[in-house]
């Protein structure tokens, strides 16, 4: 039994999740091989070696592979998954898109977003936008998994050493070509892996009003989150929606700042250690599951907020 | 050009869904169903691009029970303009929709097959990457935009990072993300004029492919429940509880 984690890279550096995918593969059990698929990644396949308790680093250098272009990449994986029980990405955009088309090539079933390993075929997955967990059995000989990153701690960037090969695929199909990226730059932590994250939603009213969000995000090193309704409204970007369909959040401490806590959002921050959420209506559903409400205008809570985070000495900005 | 528009019916997005005390499942008797939102923002795109010229005929497939009609009508009214019903009351997993899904396309020849990101309810967000490949086309999912260019498309693509724009060849299989578009409601008179409008009602055991569920599902638990907490006055009581209490910050 071995696994083969399919790392999420943009040719210069290994993304995190790749590391979450590590940690869920050890937990099957066998040994633990990453794929680095790119062009010109070498930077990122050394990276690969030194995560702890990775064995092997398949390193496939080709144009194709450059934007993780999903139709180039499943007939490479699927051209190296005999040698493996299992084929792990964690559940991004990327691996979502990918690992499908994968499991529909090798004509298995695709586990989509595991939250829990039973044992090597048996894992747990959350459904109805979480309010049911469900645990399935994959019989096939190659299981082909997601898994959400917050459930599985990142393994160690380092303290491994393992050997880099290369391998090579069919390259370009030809069906696809990229176009352009527009990607959100930001200098504050990830959504996915800060450890504090602070959400507005349609209460924020514009985009303008969001500076109220970040100002108390910058003191506390925080990441900036929203609900779909203030996607939807175009007050922030696609990439900072928070929920069942959107990114899937678990940090220390999630305060959701006019967010009336629908189960689409909740589904994205409920696993999160301490919820705060300030709403003026009392009766905001979000409210069911924060262990502290402030009931108030945010007009003026988040001010106040700044200013005693100030007061108090807490403040990193 | 043709498009095939793959539709799901699923519990209704508002409904506050509820674990069976057995652990087989989640209540669906009595429970209102819905078109899964993802599908109408697909069939609202694939409406749009009739009415732009650039389809000329939109057909609507759903694989499911007799119920599976309802949705399909839902389609119809919204400007679909024929349908298929893949009867079958076994339970369906994304690759055996996606090799039912296969069958039509191939019967169809449709330039675009256009179906939601994810169901609601299985949350697997996998069949219409399993399409394109059991079709050997190009996949472009969570899409926020496209646009079709000398018999390709761009499309723009919701991402972690943020947008991606990839262009395709067609025939392809898109998947929807919610910005695509806003799903129209269906007009009486459109909601009357799809009772006329035809279902064509297949066996899915007379597709010839195999539809067996290939994971076993054990049990389905409620996840743990998380208590309300406390209120606090005003702010100066939240920052206390935050770092006193919680030891979150600071
Ligand atoms: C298929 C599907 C997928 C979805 N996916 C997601 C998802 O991934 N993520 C997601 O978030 N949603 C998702 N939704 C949408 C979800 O159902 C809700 O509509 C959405 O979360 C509501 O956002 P909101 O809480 O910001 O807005 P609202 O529900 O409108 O709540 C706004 C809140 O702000 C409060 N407020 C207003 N003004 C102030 C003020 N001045 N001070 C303090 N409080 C104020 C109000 O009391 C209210 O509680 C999805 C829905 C569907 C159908
Ligand atoms: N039984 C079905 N009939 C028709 N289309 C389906 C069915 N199940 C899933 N789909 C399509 O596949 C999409 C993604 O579903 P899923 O992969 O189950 O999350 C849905 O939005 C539908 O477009």
């Amino acid at each position: 039994m071995s696994t083969l984690v399919i790392a999420e890279h943009d040719n210069a550096e290994l993304k995190r999740p790749s590391l979450n995918a590590v940690t869920a593969a050890q937990a099957l059990g066998g040994e633990v091989h990453v794929l680095v698929a790119g062009s010109g990644a070498g930077k990122v396949a050394e990276a690969a070696a030194q995560a702890a308790g990775v064995a092997k680093v398949l390193h496939a250098d080709d144009p194709a592979y450059e934007h993780g272009i999903a139709e180039n990449l499943a007939p490479l994986l699927v051209g190296l998954a005999e040698g493996y029980s299992h084929l792990i990405a964690s559940a991004t955009t990327f691996g979502k898109n990918v690992m499908p088309r994968v499991a529909a090539l090798l004509d298995v079933a695709q586990v989509s977003d595991i939250i829990g390993i039973a044992s090597d075929s048996v894992f747990v997955r959350p459904t109805y936008a979480g309010n049911a967990l469900a645990t399935v059995e994959s019989g096939d000989a190659t299981k082909v998994v997601t898994v959400r990153t917050t459930a599985f701690d990142a393994a160690p960037a380092e303290g491994g050493s393992a050997a880099i090969e290369a391998v090579s695929g069919a390259g370009d199909q030809g069906l696809v070509r990229f176009v352009k990226h527009e990607l959100s730059k930001s200098d504050r932590p990830e959504l996915t892996s800060a450890g504090i994250v602070i959400s507005g939603g349609r209460g924020m009213q514009s985009g303008e009003n969001f500076p109220l969000i970040e100002a108390v995000a910058d003191r506390l090193g925080a990441a900036v989150g929203a609900s779909r309704a203030a996607v939807d409204a175009g007050y922030v970007p696609n990439d900072f929606q928070v929920g069942q369909t959107g990114k899937v959040v678990a940090p220390d401490l999630y305060l959701a700042v006019g967010i009336s806590g629908a189960i689409q959002h909740l589904a994205g921050m409920k696993d999160s250690r301490v919820i705060c959420a300030i709403n003026k209506d009392e009766e905001a559903p979000i409210f069911q599951i924060a262990d502290f409400g402030l009931v108030a205008d945010l007009f003026k809570a988040l001010p106040e907020l700044a200013e005693e985070l100030d007061r108090q000495g807490i403040s990193k900005a | 050009m043709k498009v095939l528009v793959a539709v799901k019916r699923t519990i209704d997005p508002n409904v506050k869904v509820r674990v069976k005390s057995d652990q087989t499942g989640v209540e669906t008797a009595n429970v209102k169903m819905a078109m899964n939102p993802f599908c109408e923002i697909a069939v609202e795109e694939a409406v749009r691009m009739k009415e732009a010229g650039s389809a000329n005929e939109v057909v609507a497939v759903s694989a499911g029970a007799d119920k599976a009609q309802e949705t399909l009508r839902t389609a119809l009214a919204m400007g679909a303009d024929r349908a298929v019903h893949i009867v079958t009351e076994a339970e369906l997993q994304p690759l055996a929709v996606a090799r039912l899904l296969k069958v039509i396309a191939d019967e169809e020849q449709p330039g675009l097959v256009i179906m939601g990101k994810q169901a609601i309810d299985d949350d697997s967000n996998q069949t219409g990457q399993m399409l394109a490949a059991l079709l050997g086309w190009p996949q472009a999912t969570f899409a926020s935009e496209i646009e079709f260019k000398d018999g390709t498309a761009d499309v723009t693509r919701e991402i972690d990072g943020g947008l991606e724009t990839l262009n395709v060849n067609l025939p392809a299989v898109v998947t929807t993300d919610l910005r695509l578009n806003e799903p129209r409601y269906a007009s009486l008179p459109n909601i009357m004029k799809a009772k006329k409008k035809p279902i064509d009602r297949r066996e899915a055991d007379a597709l010839g492919v195999d539809i067996s569920p290939r994971l076993a599902i054990h049990k389905v638990e409620e996840p743990p429940k998380r208590e309300a907490g406390i209120k606090v006055a005003d702010v100066a009581e939240l920052v206390a509880k935050l770092r006193d209490d919680a030891k979150v910050i600071g």
